[in-house]
């Protein structure tokens, strides 16, 4: 487990998905779930993968992350290939994603035993207040409401340092309101420790508000259809008219027609 | 209200002694005893000292066959159920030893063992040893996947990983499956007792049978093996209760 | 739950056989190498199952065994489940039986064989008692707790649409608490048929239990007692797998992950 982040690259992209393609077996039938894949994301930046449901957007992730593998293509980090999962670049669930059996603290530290006492007593302490769960370092995580406990798989996360954090529909679980929170925690967490970002959600105004590119994934199989960028700066002002705009672009690439 | 309530289950327990003295009331000269006979087989026991001292050659081997089997049968259950190759292997002949009584066994264990403590304790045993490595394996095939992927995303070692991972994921179920075996045990230890042993609650009923048709004490070891029984479950679950709390384990 | 590629459809052959022949040679090396006169050889054992089989009696005693269990399993059955749903569908009446319950649960029923005889006399009697008690407990178990964790959102509907408590208990809880119960009956035939086994060892003189012993008891037959144990455990899987084909059916197939 490294404790410093990995030198960007010389051309700035960190993560390269080249032709990537996944099929699943499944009662001897081959079922195509991502379909030539070709993506740069590069250093820092914030990536939304949008799409309808069961396209392939977590699968995507996964298989970014190490968890699969690409039935033909790859995807290098750094120009290395991914094998396999690895703490340089960590994966924040929907949900139980938290050690019910380890408080706050237990799980925030639960990456660092390969440091001293001190060190990592301090970085948790850190990364509590970072997410504000301060107060609740020995609770457990049945006590903990849904957006603390998505709050907690951030701190956990972060406290190793990663390159990279991919979050699979992390605010999926959670009501509006605190889903419209935790976008903003998540944004002045990333604007405080800037890492490369990708973020899997089917909500398009969560996409607009929080990427810095948005890419479009058909239904299955998953082609790239679309990459929209959105060039608004932070904090981004909702009721602008560029906000609209870019978010009406967006529900047309994805093929809605936007009123109720 | 509540303490009316309360009394439910007792006023129950109390209709069914008084019914129970009655039948036997009502068939003078037969062998089987009252409640009342009964209490006083129980007092002749005590007096007798032989009480204590076959219960406590009961738990005896009900400890040594348990804590034999589960040393054994735990983590080879969690290795069968980790590895996918190991189960296939082995699942065909756990699934064909299963449903062979214990008690079937007690010509081999008469032959290895001789009769005796031994040869008890292993039947209690092999009664404990499946019922544990199944639980074992199911307990490992139910962790649930993010517990999984989120070990193998911080980079842990494969004994880092079934210290701070499998072990507290597969807890609660173990400890479940430990009370269900041992009361399994328990069940297992009387009627070895009453085949095979020269000792304790099982060889009592033979022994009080055989030697003067003594049917109270027959009745009186068998309400002292159900209290029994009953006490090793309660205990059982409050440890159940203790660790899941210390996990804080939510029930869904 | 490993990390090890996937293995292929002809290793679930492949391993169950080479474990299955590990064994068997391991239990052939060790009779010979420890040069016993007593304990059976897989082959002689393989003999012994030839045996049995071209004697009748084994047939007599598979059917007796199964009888047994048939008739201990059905009576504990048709007592046991409505008493097991009555328990879970009214908490008073699980408060006022559930302390004797709990008393009597842990008394194996191979302790009762005294009582048993003088109810009984001897014979099959006894040995269908003792099946009866050890499946009613389980069976009462599983239907009281099958009802009492139907969720209350399904019984609300049920009143919401204007079911009576009984149509309730039937076309609601019942088939909600369906998966739980067929769950418990499989437990409690597979203690059927542990209880039959046990029981055929002590109280009778016919059975699948009564062979084990006497084949010992009249002339250390020891091939014949390992014989017998592999009938009562390949016929112990079989009732298991016959009953999950049930589990299987359809319209109770809800209540199971695939």
């Amino acid at each position: 487990m490294s404790t410093q982040a990995s030198p960007p690259s010389t051309s700035g992209v960190k993560l390269q998905m080249d032709h990537v393609r996944k099929t699943f077996e499944r009662d001897g039938k081959s079922i195509s779930v991502l379909e030539d894949i070709n993506l740069d994301v590069r250093n820092g930046e914030f990536i939304c993968l949008v799409g309808p449901s069961g396209c392939g957007k977590s699968t995507m992730l996964n298989v970014m992350g190490g968890f699969l593998s690409p039935t033909s293509g790859s995807v290098a980090i750094d120009g290395e290939t991914v094998q396999g999962p690895d703490p340089r670049r960590i994966l924040v669930f929907q949900e139980r994603g938290v050690f019910p059996w380890l408080t706050v603290e237990g799980n925030i530290g639960f990456g660092l035993s390969k440091l001293s006492d001190t060190e990592r007593r301090q970085r948790i302490a850190h990364y509590v207040q970072l997410v504000r769960l301060q107060g609740f370092e020995h609770s457990y995580p049945s006590d903990l409401s849904g957006g603390m406990k998505q709050r907690l798989q951030v701190a956990r996360a972060l406290a190793v340092n990663p390159d990279i954090l991919y979050l699979d529909e992390p605010f999926g679980a959670l009501d509006s309101v605190t889903r419209f929170i935790m976008r903003g925690e998540l944004l002045r967490i990333w604007q405080t420790e800037r890492r490369t970002i990708i973020f899997v959600t089917h909500d398009i105004d969560e996409a607009v508000q929080l990427a810095d590119r948005v890419v479009v994934l058909s239904s299955r199989p998953a082609k790239i259809q679309d990459v929209l960028t959105i060039d608004i700066e932070h904090p981004r002002n909702l009721s602008s008219p560029r906000y609209l705009e870019l978010r009406d672009q967006l529900a047309q690439k994805i093929g809605l027609a936007y009123s109720v | 209200m509540n303490w009316l309530a309360r009394l439910r289950p007792v006023a129950f327990i109390a209709v069914l002694l008084i019914i129970w003295q009655v039948a036997i009331d009502r068939h003078p000269g037969q062998l089987l005893p009252g409640p009342w006979q009964t209490l006083r087989g129980i007092g002749d026991l005590l007096q007798h000292g032989l009480l204590f001292k076959y219960i406590v050659a009961s738990l005896f081997r009900v400890t040594w066959g348990f804590l034999l089997a589960a040393v054994i049968a735990i983590p080879l259950g969690l290795t069968i159920g980790w590895y996918s190759r190991a189960e296939m292997a082995f699942n065909p002949l756990v699934q064909i030893f299963r449903p062979i009584s214990p008690l079937a066994w007690i010509p081999i264990a008469i032959l290895w063992f001789g009769v005796g403590d031994l040869s008890s304790i292993f039947l209690i045993f092999i009664g404990c040893f499946f019922s544990l490595l199944l639980t074992a394996m199911s307990a490992v095939h139910n962790i649930p996947d993010v517990y999984i992927d989120v070990g193998r995303n911080f980079g842990l070692s494969t004994p880092n990983f079934i210290y701070r991972v499998l072990y507290p994921a597969v807890a609660p179920q173990l400890i479940v499956g430990l009370r269900i075996t041992l009361g399994i045990a328990w069940l297992v230890v009387v009627a070895a007792e009453m085949i095979a042993v020269n000792s304790g609650l099982g060889f009592l009923i033979v022994d009080a049978r055989n030697a003067g048709n003594r049917y109270d004490l027959v009745v009186a070891a068998m309400v002292i093996i159900g209290i029994i029984g009953l006490l090793l479950d309660l205990a059982m679950r409050s440890l159940e209760q203790v660790k899941s709390f210390r996990w804080g384990f939510p029930e869904n | 739950m490993s990390t090890l590629r996937k293995p292929a459809p002809w290793e679930k052959f492949f391993w169950p056989i080479l474990a299955a022949a590990l064994l068997l040679a391991i239990w052939h090396y060790s009779v010979i190498w420890t040069a016993t006169k007593v304990f059976p050889s897989p082959l002689s054992v393989e003999k012994g199952l030839v045996e049995l089989v071209h004697k009748h009696v084994l047939w007599a005693d598979i059917i007796d065994s199964l009888r047994r269990v048939a008739i201990g399993f059905g009576l504990a059955a048709i007592v046991g489940i409505p008493f097991g749903l009555a328990l879970g569908w009214f908490p008073s009446l699980h408060q006022i039986f559930n302390p004797v319950l709990q008393i009597l649960r842990p008394i194996s029923p191979i302790a009762w064989i005294p009582v048993a005889i003088i109810f009984f006399g001897i014979g099959d009697k006894p040995a269908t008692f003792l099946v009866f008690l050890g499946a009613f407990f389980p069976i009462v178990v599983a239907c009281a707790s099958g009802v009492s964790t139907v969720p209350s959102i399904y019984r609300r509907a049920g009143r919401n649409f204007g079911l009576s408590p009984a149509q309730i208990l039937v076309r609601v809880v019942f088939p909600a608490a369906l998966p739980q119960i067929l769950i418990g009956l499989r437990i409690a035939l597979g203690i059927a048929w542990l209880v039959v086994v046990a029981g055929e060892m002590i109280a009778v003189d016919s059975g699948l239990g009564f062979l084990v012993i006497d084949s010992r008891n009249s002339g250390k037959r020891y091939d014949l007692v390992v014989a017998a144990m592999l009938i009562i455990g390949v016929i112990g899987l079989a009732l298991d797998l016959l009953f999950r084909q049930i589990e299987k059916i359809r319209s109770v197939r809800w209540g199971f992950r695939s």
